[in-house]
């Protein structure tokens, strides 16, 4: 297809083989690498949960105990294959041994890879048993049912109260919604461990836990029935537990999750090792389980201004890409984000919108681009606000965006009560459908404002990418280029979580789910 | 009819009697007010009724529900229409403000000139679990928001902005460890209430550990107002719509009024 913008192709393909360069380096980093994290993911998977009698999770309980021994480097699935193999008792009994102290590993007698491997076999096939159960699940819904026209309308609940979440979730798809995110409460992405169990207390939104995930997938099914389209749930495979999170969401039948290693890095000050790590293993997880997982540069534009860093957005966005590429992640999967921004003042701001959402549409065109709504100049004039979110669906209809995340007119001032859900929906419904084809009618004048805007900032994010290929990654973040945010390489939360693998090292999933197992 | 126009246009201009103020739509004391919520109950003409004797009791007489959906579930949207009977005395308004006269930021360059002349250090941070820093990365980076620059770019004042989600504890340690002149916390999720325990917590730990007249304690965020900060033991708060220019003239003013120059 024709660029409307006239973007420069070969600047495209040198931007892209660059961010390719940066990922793999990067990668050769991780896989010399495994975290507390991606092990304690790898017992989830095995089918260990639930929590010891001080409530620590299990995965913690055994995970902490190699780490402290200084046995981690092996690999978690190490210890229990062998341990299958010499007490014949299953992964989530072997947990348990461990945290009553029944069991130490040390005193098992060693076991040869092979028999670590058989011995796990049957587990590792019960989980991906449920896993594509759940893919097929959706598949079958969208076959059925079908779903809605994108942008698909893409909506938050934070109550705190996954049973309260439930009834605002539910009159939201009657409303007309297709996705709905349960938020987190504040500072779960700080917490090395999962919850467990459903939750009704939480601040600015809700735990998550694979029981909130299930009750919230159950209410969403059958929501979806009633109306006759299949709803997405979001949540997010982010911070201290992302893998964790990406695999419970994948045996839970979670459609969308934010999952960004960057985001964690700028916004949360987590460690860049640790993270990128984790992100690793919780793409492998997303792209074998049919997840669209959104990334997080968006938030960029909250901390930098929306004007002068937009290129950042686009260098990060090439970045996000390729780190998916090579956990084996289909184009239609990757949720690459992006925002609305711009200050309300400036002159042709809504010119320099465009030019930005089409140009992100046509650099990657199969891509299920997620669009953020206007946050940091929303005032408290609702009335205002409510322009300010039409002209974001505006943008959003014309420039063909994937997955459009309502703007509320009471944004900045609560989280969203039901009634602005309710106006958020009629007003991009209406945009939307009033403005349907108004892409494919209209071009734009050679050099104008439209297509000079995306031209610089293509360019720009090009000599971006080339310059994080000459530094590195880890030294880009360390000098602020994304965000305005500088983190050292050392800093951050969960360092010492990060461990060297040695030679026999196993992580058994990795494999089978990036072979697309069945 | 021209009777009529002569009659509105007295209204318009008869003096607005300010110990009974009421609202304004089209014409003075006409009380008109505009509401809109939600109700748990189905869609309906008992829906309807229930949001006019809802809207009566709030004191806004001859309702007229000029908008009503249902928004499924058993839930029904309303705008509502009323006339307010309740009146306010203007003359007899008392609003706790923060006592300063702002200066611009080359203003205050000039005063930290003229009045202090050393470096004067100011820490901020978006404390406990909050993990909102539009608003203290408005006050404190270099860039401002909306064209007023922020802290780190007025003369004489070395800003250190620790970002999201820190604990009242490590705030303090970096505040005593840079001998802080003054405290920005920063707070923006509000829902249960949780900025008030946060805030009431930070003001606790300075006074047991014999801090708290040592600083300038400033709160901000958009639920905050200067009241809401004085009750809660703090200098100042300042709410929507403040800047940097704001906190530094309470800041620089405060230190030579408090003689910690």
């Amino acid at each position: 297809m024709k660029s409307k913008l006239n973007l420069d192709v070969k600047q495209i393909d040198e931007a892209r083989s660059s961010a390719k360069r940066i990922a793999e380096s990067m990668q050769e980093f991780i896989d010399r690498h495994t975290t507390v994290s991606t092990e304690r993911t790898i017992l989830r998977l095995l089918g260990v949960d639930g929590t010891d009698d001080v409530l620590t999770p299990l995965p913690n309980v055994v995970v902490d105990r190699l780490l402290d021994n200084g046995q981690l480097s092996k690999g978690v699935a190490n210890f229990i294959g062998s341990a299958i193999h010499n007490l014949k008792k299953s992964p989530q009994e072997i947990s348990e041994m461990v945290s009553e102290g029944t069991l130490d590993f040390e005193s098992l007698k060693p076991v040869k890879k092979e028999d670590v491997e058989k011995a796990l076999k049957p587990y590792i096939t019960e989980s991906l048993k449920k896993i594509k159960t759940q893919t097929e699940k959706r598949e079958e819904y969208l076959k059925t049912i079908g779903e809605g026209k994108k942008p698909y309308l893409y909506v938050i609940v934070a109550t705190g109260n996954i049973y309260e979440d439930v009834v605002q979730a539910k009159a939201a798809v009657h409303q007309g919604a297709d996705i709905v995110a349960v938020i987190r409460t504040t500072a779960q992405s700080l917490l090395d461990y999962v919850p467990f169990g459903a939750t009704t207390e939480g601040f600015g939104g809700t735990y998550a836990t694979q029981e909130n995930f299930k009750i919230m997938r159950e209410a969403l099914d059958e929501a979806g029935e009633e109306v006759g389209r299949y709803i997405r749930l979001c949540n997010y495979s982010s911070g201290l537990c992302m893998p964790e999170i990406a695999a419970m969401g994948a045996l839970e039948r979670l459609d969308v999750m934010l999952n960004d290693a960057l985001y964690g890095i700028l916004f949360r000050d987590i460690n860049m090792q640790r993270t990128l790590v984790d992100q690793f293993f919780s793409r492998v997880i997303i792209g074998y389980s049919g997840v669209i997982f959104n990334s997080g540069e968006d938030n960029y534009l909250t901390t930098a201004d929306a004007f002068e860093e937009a290129h950042t957005v686009l260098a990060s966005q090439f970045i996000n890409e390729q780190f998916a590429v090579l956990a084996n992640i289909k184009e239609e999967q990757m949720g690459l984000g992006h925002a609305f921004e711009m200050d309300p003042d400036m002159e042709n701001g809504f010119l320099y919108e465009l030019a930005q959402a089409i140009m992100a549409r046509e650099i990657f065109p199969r891509a299920s681009l997620k669009y953020m709504p206007p946050t940091k100049f929303m005032t408290g004039n609702i009335f205002r606000g409510a322009i300010q979110d039409a002209m974001f669906n505006l943008v959003s209809v014309w420039s063909g965006q994937s997955l459009q995340l309502l703007g509320m007119l009471t944004e900045a001032i609560h989280t969203p009560h039901m009634q602005d859900r309710y106006l958020a929906i009629e007003n991009a419904s209406y945009i939307f459908n009033n403005a349907r084809n108004l892409g494919e009618e209209i071009e734009f004048k050679e050099n104008g404002i439209i297509q000079k805007r995306a031209q610089k900032v293509l360019k720009d994010a090009r000599a971006l990418l080339m310059d994080i290929e000459k530094e590195g990654l880890f030294s880009t973040i360390e000098q602020g280029k994304f965000g305005g945010v500088k983190r050292p390489r050392d800093g951050g939360k969960g360092l010492l979580g990060v461990v060297v693998k040695n030679e026999d090292y196993l992580n058994p999933f990795i494999p089978l789910m990036m072979g697309g197992a069945k | 009819m021209a009777q009529k126009k002569k009659e509105e246009k007295m209204v318009a201009t008869s003096k607005v009697d300010l110990t009974q103020v009421k609202p304004y739509g089209d014409s003075l004391n006409d009380g008109m007010v505009e509401t809109a919520f939600t109700l748990p109950v189905p869609h309906g003409e008992e829906a309807n009724e229930a949001a006019r004797i809802l809207t009566k009791k709030m004191g806004l007489m001859e309702p007229n529900v000029v908008y009503s959906k249902d928004m499924g579930s058993g839930y029904t949207f309303f705008v509502v229409y009323g006339k307010c009977v309740h009146t306010v005395d203007f003359t007899n308004i008392k609003v706790t403000k923060v006592e300063v006269d702002v200066m611009s930021r080359e203003e205050c360059g000039a005063y930290w000139e003229k009045n202090i002349g050393r470096p004067v250090v100011i820490v901020g941070a978006s404390t406990g679990t909050d993990a909102h820093t539009v608003g203290i990365d408005a006050i404190m980076n270099m860039k401002g928001f909306h064209g007023h620059f922020g802290l780190e770019r007025y003369k004489g004042i070395e800003a250190i902005n620790m970002g999201s989600q820190v604990p009242n504890e490590q705030l303090i340690e970096k505040a005593v460890s840079v001998k802080a002149d003054a405290i920005l916390v920063s707070q923006t999720v509000t829902q249960k209430d949780v900025h008030i325990t946060n805030l009431t917590n930070l003001i606790e730990l300075l006074e047991a550990e014999g801090l708290r007249d040592k600083m300038i304690v400033i709160a901000g965020g958009p639920r905050i107002s200067h009241e809401l900060a004085q009750e809660l033991g703090y200098d100042a708060g300042f709410g929507p719509n403040s800047y940097a220019e704001d906190t530094a003239s309470f800041v620089l003013t405060e230190m030579v009024k408090r003689k910690m120059v």
